[in-house]
């Protein structure tokens, strides 16, 4: 399958390579100890990497792509574009040999990622995870898949290569496949290698391979390849564990490079978090997400790696004076939008049919002019027998997947409401306690404060006011008390969570995985909406505790944010005894509560 | 013409790093401890060069690649038609500092050219250390193949070997390549869309070939992968830097005889001249005149009158004003795919 030949005129090469292959035959034995070393690891680790990669069939085995297996219990990565045509149920052979049932868990289509799950065993080899931010170009790298579907035996290919640029943009295949971030390569990646892996020279896995840059020599390697980043994939796994359909994020803002080669906001929507935290047409934009914004490229690359939701630290220059603050990043897509592109657009972009070539041009033809300029392809998998012929999953995997509409497969997310609300149970059980509860104890300034959380009122008494609040109604009106973004409210949605569980407080689903301002690691996190607002709980993966929460009264404005800490034991119960309130910028008060007294 | 030049650190170190690796490399051959693959792109990326011009239609991409060749802004790269509105020539060096560049020379013989960009202290590539590949050497292609990398992204990197050093037999669309001499033939895809001009290197980072434009082998149709080695390009770099091929009229010492030749008299009738740089092709050739018993032909393309460069009707004449017309003319033209060189000698 290699395409490259050499001019005749050189039949010489191939009888010198014969007898230099020979040569090199006796030479293995001379070879220096290190040397075979060196040689023996390399084997070893990648024959260690092939086991975890996956050869993806659609169900009735027509087309197909890769993959890669990251846990033990058989959850794979792979593309979208891979995935797209399978539908929620596909078949994976490994190089064990065998063929496993596989269903569909969460997709990200701009970003061209899916999260299967591969069915039967809870000992599947399992690839290591790399650190795509630390790779440089240069590096050695090896890629592991299905080119041109030759697995017909599950044995996956591999081919050799190094980093050949690291942070690269490809813009938009079709209306999404936007390649943010990704790392390029020139170990030979071809159609059918989508959605495998790309491990570094020790086996880390470092991208899944989805794009190439094709033009006039076909739909074959060119020496460039590109894989979506692992650390990107990183933060996108929580949401696509939870069965979701994930939208990548936009700033609100535009930005382009003035003379002086500044990035700078162009136009900014008054209706976005950037606008609510400060950042306005003219500001120079110094970092975003926690990296150097050079140019305007530089800050699209990082646009791309964060989930819709997700909070970034942002730091902008105004005249002399430089800011840093916390932005809240919208959906790249509208929510219906997103979802009509996942219905209708086909996974691949339409490849326009040959054009006739006159007869005596040479196969394989120069570019027509009038052709379109070249852009980078998908390697999807090469059409394989009739379309659209999938299989229906035998019973035992049909248990796992579950059709509702804005989901991948909502079994999953049902699974993973159900694992963090068991989590969260573990610290307590508040069933019982359908009565008045009552925290008690004083502000960090030492100003006393009491609030009652009741069935049909909310009452606190509080330093500068005394406020009442009837949960039965529309909680959006009665954001008391006044500067606390609605502390009353937010603990009664805190309450009914912890006393009537996800099932019971309204319609809740399992968000993903979000990072906290100044906290390590990632949250789980539950939505859930009551009485016209919707509240976001963030769980705490380690302890299963809630570690905060946030109340959106409504779309585009600043939620009231409550974060739980110093939980200790009240009873055989663990709860927080100290809560941060905040709205927008303004920290409202640090409750220190001294006092719980939870009525059955 | 200085948009944006913002770090000059790095190319201080680069610098730094260049020399410790070449002393390096110069104290002992490659062993475990040699600088990683990783290490040495990094000395290589600041003397590429991304080179954007005339195209962007009918598939013709508008850029290409380049090496930087002196430390006062010379860049080598392939002769193209992105290099056709020579107003029109912008090269970004790899801190994304973006510049105007200026035409100094062509070869249409190697189909190399030579920019230069106003700026001093860069890093560069010593032609005097480049060195020679044999078949089985590791090389590196460094280029911005399909124009990825913008501003200040790096140019991407490729890794192969010399697959063989052979003559070129290749053909661009319906044409023969002009050059015919030794190339690298590369075990790698080096030759896609932009990456003409880019740098191979040995794995040292030491320069030995420029990347060739995208050609199709004369008799199997495949796509080459070359490039040209530095030792077949070194006297015409020099040339073109030296201005030996300039025309006569850059030369402010040269001065026109009394009676100087033109084409009229030599019998040599041109295209008509309605372009700004129409170039100089024979329409007809006068019977029984110095031209025709030269052996021109009508749609020959004069490239060269007595090794200096012409390329429109209007530089022909000028040039042929700086020759006495008792001396005799050296031509060289582009017939088809063949360079002949011809001599009109005066009746």
């Amino acid at each position: 399958m290699n395409a490259l030949s050499l001019p005749p005129g050189l039949a010489g090469l191939a009888v010198s390579l014969t007898l230099s292959c020979q040569a090199l035959h006796g030479l293995a034995q001379e070879l220096p100890a290190p040397v075979q070393q060196a040689q023996q690891a390399r084997i070893d680790t990648m024959a260690r990497a092939a086991r975890t990669a996956v050869a993806v069939f659609e169900s009735g085995g027509n087309g197909g792509g890769s993959g890669v297996v990251i846990t033990p219990d058989g959850y794979a990565l792979s593309n979208y574009h891979v995935v797209k045509p399978a539908g929620t149920y596909m078949r994976c052979g490994m190089a064990d040999g065998n063929l496993y049932d596989a269903v569909l868990v969460g997709i990200d289509p701009t970003g061209d990622v899916a999260l299967i799950k591969l069915l039967g065993r809870d000992d599947f080899p399992v690839a290591e995870m790399g650190d795509s931010d630390r790779v440089r170009v240069g590096d050695w790298c090896f890629a592991v898949g299905n080119p041109f579907l030759l697995a017909t035996d599950f044995q996956p290919s591999v081919s050799y290569g190094i980093v050949s640029g690291v942070h690269r943009y490809q813009p938009p295949a079709g209306t999404l496949l936007e390649y943010t971030d990704c790392l390029q390569t020139d170990a030979a990646i071809n159609p059918g290698n989508s959605g495998g892996p790309l491990f570094d020279a020790d086996g880390r896995l470092i991208g899944i391979n989805g794009r190439c840059s094709f033009e006039k020599r076909g739909r074959v390697n060119v020496g460039v390849g590109y894989a979506i980043s692992i650390n990107q994939i990183k933060q996108f796994l929580g949401h696509l564990r939870g069965g979701r359909i994930v939208d990548h994020a936009t700033l609100g803002a535009t930005v382009a490079t003035d003379e002086r080669g500044r990035v700078i906001v162009t136009d900014i929507l008054d209706t976005s978090d950037a606008y609510r935290r400060g950042l306005r047409y003219g500001d120079q934009l110094l970092s975003f997400g926690g990296r150097a914004v050079t140019t305007v490229n530089s800050f699209k690359n990082t646009l791309g790696i964060f989930p819709r939701g997700w909070r970034v630290p942002v730091t902008f220059r105004r005249d002399t004076e430089v800011h840093n603050v916390y932005v809240r990043l919208a959906g790249v897509h509208a929510w219906e939008e997103l979802l009509t592109q996942v219905e209708q657009t086909p996974a691949t972009p339409p490849v326009p049919p040959p054009r006739p070539r006159p007869a005596d041009a040479p196969p394989g033809g120069d570019r027509d002019p009038s052709d379109p300029p070249p852009v980078p392809e998908l390697p999807g998998p090469p059409p394989l027998g009739a379309p659209g012929r999938n299989e229906p999953p035998p019973a035992e995997v049909a248990q796992l997947i579950e059709a509702r509409p804005g989901y991948a497969n909502y079994y999953f997310n049902t699974l993973n409401r159900d694992r963090v609300w068991t989590a969260c149970r573990q610290q307590g059980d508040f069933h019982s306690l359908t009565g008045t509860w009552i925290l008690a104890g004083q502000f960090s300034n030492a100003a006393p404060f009491e609030i009652q959380l009741g069935n049909d009122v909310l009452a606190g008494q509080f330093p500068a006011s005394r406020d009442r609040v009837d949960p039965r109604i529309d909680l959006d009106q009665q954001l008391l008390p006044h500067g606390s973004g609605g502390l009353l409210p937010a603990l009664h949605l805190w309450r009914r969570l912890l006393q009537l569980g996800p099932q019971d407080f309204g319609e809740m689903y399992y968000l993903g995985t979000v990072p906290l301002p100044g906290r390590d690691g990632l949250f789980d996190v539950l939505v859930g909406t009551h009485n016209v607002v919707e509240t976001h709980f963030m769980f705490d993966p380690q302890t299963g505790r809630l570690a905060a929460l946030e109340m959106y009264p409504a779309a585009n404005t600043d939620p009231c944010e409550i974060y739980f800490d110093d939980y200790r034991p009240v009873e055989d119960r663990w709860l927080p005894h100290r809560m941060t309130v905040q709205a927008g910028d303004t920290v409202y008060a640090a409750l220190v509560i001294e006092r719980y007294e939870l009525a059955p | 013409m200085l948009i944006k030049r913002q770090q000059p650190l790095p190319r201080v170190h680069a610098l730094v790093a260049c020399a410790l690796l070449a002393a390096a490399g110069w104290a002992r051959p490659a062993t475990a401890q040699s600088p990683s693959l990783a290490d040495v792109i990094e000395t290589i990326q600041p003397k590429i060069v991304k080179i954007y011009g005339s195209g962007g239609l009918h598939g013709l991409e508008a850029y290409q690649s380049g090496v930087l060749i002196s430390a006062d802004g010379h860049v080598l790269t392939a002769w193209s038609y992105v290099l056709d509105a020579e107003e029109y020539i912008t090269a970004v060096l790899d801190d994304g500092a973006r510049y105007g560049a200026t035409l100094v020379n062509h070869d249409p013989r190697l189909d190399v050219a030579i920019l230069k960009i106003e700026a001093t202290n860069l890093p560069c590539f010593n032609l005097d250390e480049a060195v020679s590949l044999q078949p089985g050497d590791r090389v590196l292609a460094l280029s911005n193949l399909f124009g990825i990398a913008v501003g200040d992204e790096a140019a991407s990197a490729l890794y192969g070997t010399v697959a063989a050093v052979s003559p070129l037999t290749a053909r661009r669309g319906a044409f023969t390549s002009l050059y015919s001499g030794p190339v690298y033939v590369l075990d790698v895809p080096t030759n896609n869309p932009g990456a003409a001009g880019g740098a191979v290197t040995d794995r040292q980072g030491r320069l030995a070939g420029l990347i060739g434009k995208e050609l199709r082998h004369a008799l199997d149709n495949t796509w080459l992968n070359f490039a040209i080695p530095i030792a077949e390009l070194r006297s015409s770099i020099e040339a073109m830097r030296a201005g030996r091929q300039l025309p006569r009229r850059a030369d402010a010492t040269a001065r026109k005889p009394a009676t100087a030749h033109t084409p009229a008299a030599l019998g040599l009738v041109l295209v008509p001249d309605v372009l700004p740089k129409t170039p100089p092709f024979v329409d007809q050739l006068r019977a029984d005149s110095p031209a025709q018993s030269a052996g021109l032909q009508p749609d020959d393309l004069i490239l060269f009158v007595n090794d200096r460069m012409v390329s429109s009707c209007k530089e022909l004449v000028e040039e042929l004003s700086f020759i006495d017309h008792i001396d005799a003319v050296r031509l060289t033209v582009q017939r088809g795919s063949e360079l002949i060189d011809v001599e009109l000698k005066p009746r």
